[in-house]
């Protein structure tokens, strides 16, 4: 149990995949200019990434193993199909819910985060529970990147910011100054 | 659909339209991978291998991929090049591999290569279609060459694994880590955006004199 907890600690604050492996960059600079948008970005990340997680561990439980060439194509192929068909029952079943995270679950699918993360785990050989622990910290990790740049940049809007530096240079910026902060979490170690 | 000239096709890619510094497509490996100029240069050329490879296999194709399920052909393609890449590089040069890791495999998901098999190759000829893909590859390789330029120079005080500035020299680790990936590319911006309002301002004085030299005469 501690060995998951720690995974979950780990992959939120020490290894944070926006800020430390440079995934899930698009959401990152095109959907934080509001908190709120960043906030529901992020929850509609936790969810693909869960189920992300469960369907790389299936592949590579059952099949991969007799053909690992396949491995890249297979996890965008089955990961991209499945948020369609839990897109179409969450509009089914939940229209309001469909409403909150509808519009991002089909640009999460082509993000970088998502075939990232069924990558890592399987590079890192994690077993079930690992791997769900795992996109789950990715997750959290990501909302809390979303979330801190979304706030900064809200407030930056008020500042009188230099013509050459407006835009995505001052984005870039302010990410940089965001992963040094993060770079202080190190101290904490990294999961094996 | 705008027409426009071989010649441009090859040549906007590189700098004018540059993927990474002008449209801010494939930030994810050009921020990932380019602490040292070794392995810019190897995600440059895995990258421009697969950008071309999956150009000439849309363009030839096209008339067979249905329009409804494009995006996922073409997602195949890309997936199918990058696999090829990833097992050349692990048997060429095991090395280089082992650091760039999952990165490899995540070319699949840089936005450049899909968006030229959308917007371009998908449209065009074989002959255009490899003629930008080669515009856009070199332009994406610049553009890691000049993030893992600044990266490795002052983050490890050599380029290309030459050092540079003798033993006094004091390395300025954060350039190395993921912190110094978005500053690097934030001041290259800075930078770019200053030449190109520099150009501007310029522009706007020759004009002006032009005109009172004309009032004058």
């Amino acid at each position: 149990m501690g060995d998951l907890i720690w995974i979950l600690i780990s992959t939120v604050l020490v290894n944070n995949f926006t800020l430390a492996y440079f995934l899930g960059l698009c959401p990152f600079m095109g959907v934080s200019a509001r908190v709120e948008t960043a906030l529901r970005m992020g929850m509609a990340n936790i969810f693909v990434l869960t189920i992300t997680s469960i369907c790389a561990w299936l592949l590579n439980t059952f099949l991969l193993d007799h053909a690992p060439y396949l491995r890249v194509i297979s996890f965008i192929v089955v990961i991209a199909s499945l948020v369609q068909i839990v897109e179409m029952v969450i509009k089914k079943v939940s229209p309001a819910l469909f409403k909150q995270l509808g519009i991002y679950l089909p640009l999460i699918t082509t993000n970088c985060a998502i075939l990232g993360l069924a990558i890592f785990q399987t590079n890192k050989e994690y077993d079930f529970f690992q791997g769900l622990f795992f996109a789950i910290g990715a997750g959290l990790g990501l909302t809390l990147a979303l979330v801190l740049m979304a706030s900064i940049r809200e407030d930056a809007e008020r500042a009188q910011v230099p013509k050459i530096a407006q835009g995505m240079a001052l984005v870039l910026i302010i990410a940089g100054s965001l992963s040094m902060a993060f770079m202080g979490f190190a101290g904490l170690g990294s999961a094996s | 659909m705008r027409e426009t000239t071989p010649k441009q096709d090859l040549f906007r890619g590189i700098w004018k339209e540059n993927p990474v510094l002008i449209q801010m497509l494939g930030l994810c490996p050009a921020l990932a991978v380019t602490n040292t100029v070794e392995n810019s240069l190897a995600m440059g050329v895995a990258t421009f291998f697969v950008l071309l490879g999956s150009s000439l296999s849309v363009s030839l194709l096209k008339k067979f991929i249905p329009g409804e399920v494009r995006i996922s052909t073409y997602i195949m393609i890309i997936a199918t090049f990058v696999t090829v890449a990833d097992m050349s590089l692990e048997a060429m040069v095991p090395v280089v591999h082992k650091k760039l890791g999952a990165f490899i495999a995540l070319i699949v998901v840089n936005c450049m290569i899909l968006g030229r098999q959308e917007a371009f190759a998908s449209k065009r000829p074989v002959g255009r279609a490899l003629l930008d893909a080669v515009g856009v590859g070199t332009g994406f390789m610049i553009a890691m060459v000049m993030m893992g330029g600044v990266r490795e120079i002052l983050g490890m005080g050599s380029f290309l694994n030459i050092p540079l500035f003798g033993d006094n020299y004091e390395p300025w680790v954060v350039m190395i880590l993921p912190a110094g990936g978005f500053l690097t590319l934030g001041f290259w911006l800075l930078g770019l955006n200053w030449w190109a309002e520099r150009k501007k301002q310029r522009q706007k004085v020759l004009a002006a004199r032009e005109s009172s030299e004309r009032r004058a005469a």
